[in-house]
């Protein structure tokens, strides 16, 4: 039973989606409802067509952010995560901060990050704060879920136990690359896949805030420009970007999720099994 | 077949206390004679993987000593080969890689080890399945791959830690009748840890009973020496004196134990 190769899944979905766009447009046309308050789905489209330019530099803006700030979350938590995987002392002394880190909501921060920073890069700090977390709580979450007796078979056969740090520290090493890496893998890319959507929000939210300040050109940017200007139609037209933006992002990162697991995972077997 | 006689291991008034406070073995006395299959039969939670794991070194015993008095050597690790309960195996290297795990961390490249990996999959009769992920395999096959990775650095022990206990019964016999068959062309010492009665029964040259924690030797029984058994072994009167033989044991040990 392949559950992904049933065209029902696909086709119902989209038929909904074309029938809701309709009743929309119909809506709108039958009630004469101003652009101003609610424009038509084809009005929209034809915004879309004519503020293009505009519109694509500042989607150019907003994913330039988005990929930067995800980028440097992959890097950074996935750093730290190995390093704190490798030291207790470590992991005691700076695991807290990041969790403190998450749990303040960004929006706060991002007034007074935007005093400090240049304006791009403070929408960046935005973007990277929020992605930041999940890669690093994913990565030690799968770093951590080896198996025991793997780890047992690799103190049988691996290199001695010794007590000179160096040589501990080679086959902490050893044990990172050989079996906890891959080991990993599968809860790192579930983080991944949350910090996309997360970066994108954490963009957005950032430029909200450097809007109201005054400055910017990414599409959240755009959003609030058109909202102060009554442009509806533009407004749409740039919310409707943002969420192709998130839908492909996670598409981008759910395949090469797959394309990475789907010779050994659970995860990646389901459309098979 | 040589006679048995020489002592491999040796363990000498070995007790274990974990942290925790738990005493699992106390005053455990054992030899391993080179080329016999040992069983060691006993409840669950009595001790007996962790006489395993003291003789492969992953744990220190509190008291006592593990010695091999036929090696001067210090470390012993390259002489002992481990098959867990669970086939632990790597999910995201395939068969050849996964038997090349002991090799590769002994500084083997792949490309060296290839020899040993064939050799070690053949034993088992796994030569097809190199490429195959373990999740293509069944229990009883990721079992064998487990005991061909054990096998590739050619130990002169093999401990086996409930290898067949998750098996359903016929792949166990099945498997049962070809570790007697490769012990017979390895020549290899095994010491193999089981809770059935049946299965000591079946394979071994020598069942160690041991009593619940603290763990310590209860009787040894002597069975059938080690290599391929008839056909009708299952069913002959010797094997059924063996089952109840040990099973007796056991009863008088409960019956001891609840007076």
């Amino acid at each position: 039973m392949a559950a992904s190769s049933n065209p029902l899944r696909l086709v119902l979905p989209l038929l909904i989606f074309a029938a809701a766009i309709g009743a929309w447009e119909a809506a709108v046309r039958l009630q004469a409802i101003p652009p101003y308050i609610l424009p038509a789905p084809s009005l929209i489209g034809t915004t879309m067509v004519a503020d293009w330019p505009l519109l694509q530099a500042s989607l150019l803006t907003t994913l330039k952010t988005t990929l930067l700030g995800l980028a440097l979350a992959v890097l950074g938590g996935v750093f730290l995560g190995v390093v704190l995987s490798l030291s207790r002392i470590v992991e005691y002394s700076l695991y807290p901060f990041a969790v403190v880190l998450q749990v303040t909501p960004v929006i706060a921060i991002a007034p007074l990050l935007l005093i400090y920073l240049p304006q791009d890069v403070a929408v960046l700090a935005c973007a990277w704060l929020v992605a930041f977390f999940p890669v690093l709580s994913n990565t030690m979450l799968g770093l951590q879920s080896v198996d025991r007796n793997l780890m047992d078979l690799f103190a049988l056969y691996g290199a001695p136990a010794s007590r000179k740090p160096f040589a501990r520290l080679r086959s902490q090493l050893k044990a990172l690359w050989y079996l906890r890496c891959p080991a990993a893998l599968p809860a790192f890319l579930a983080g991944l896949r949350i910090a996309g959507g997360l970066s994108l929000i954490g963009a957005v939210v950032a430029e909200m805030a450097a809007g109201s300040a005054g400055a910017g050109s990414g599409l959240a940017y755009r959003i609030i420009e058109s909202q102060y200007r009554l442009n509806i139609p533009r407004l749409f037209a740039a919310l409707v970007l943002l969420a192709a933006a998130g839908i492909v992002l996670y598409l981008l990162l759910a395949g090469i999720s797959h394309l990475l697991l789907r010779r050994w995972h659970e995860s990646a077997l389901g459309h098979e099994g | 077949m040589n006679a048995p006689t020489s002592t491999l291991v040796s363990l000498h008034g070995v007790s274990k206390v974990f942290t925790n406070g738990v005493t699992a073995l106390s005053g455990f006395g054992l030899d391993i004679r080179t080329g016999e299959f040992l069983s060691l039969l006993g409840p669950s939670g009595c001790g007996k993987s962790t006489v395993l794991r003291l003789i492969a070194g992953l744990a220190e015993p509190t008291a006592g000593h593990v010695t091999w008095p036929g090696s001067a050597h210090e470390d012993h690790r390259s002489e002992i080969g481990f098959v867990f309960q669970e086939p632990t195996l790597m999910p995201w290297a395939n068969v050849a890689d996964n038997v090349w795990l002991p090799l590769r961390l002994r500084g083997l490249s792949r490309r060296d080890a290839q020899e040993r990996i064939a050799e070690s999959l053949a034993l088992v009769g796994l030569q097809d399945f190199a490429k195959a992920y373990p999740r293509e395999l069944s229990g009883g096959m990721k079992m064998r791959v487990s005991i061909a990775r054990a096998l590739s650095l050619k130990p002169r022990l093999l401990l086996m830690d409930e290898p067949f206990a998750a098996l359903d019964e016929i792949t166990r016999f099945k498997l049962n009748d070809d570790l007697l068959k490769l012990q017979n062309e390895l020549r290899s010492t095994i010491m193999f840890v089981t809770h059935s009665v049946y299965e000591s029964a079946y394979l071994s040259s020598r069942i160690a009973v041991m009593s619940p924690r603290p763990g310590r030797i209860l009787a040894e029984v002597a069975g059938e020496t080690p290599g391929p058994r008839t056909r009708d072994f299952r069913t002959s009167p010797r094997y059924a004196f063996l089952c109840g033989k040990i099973s007796q044991i056991l009863l008088e040990q409960d019956a001891e134990e609840r007076a």
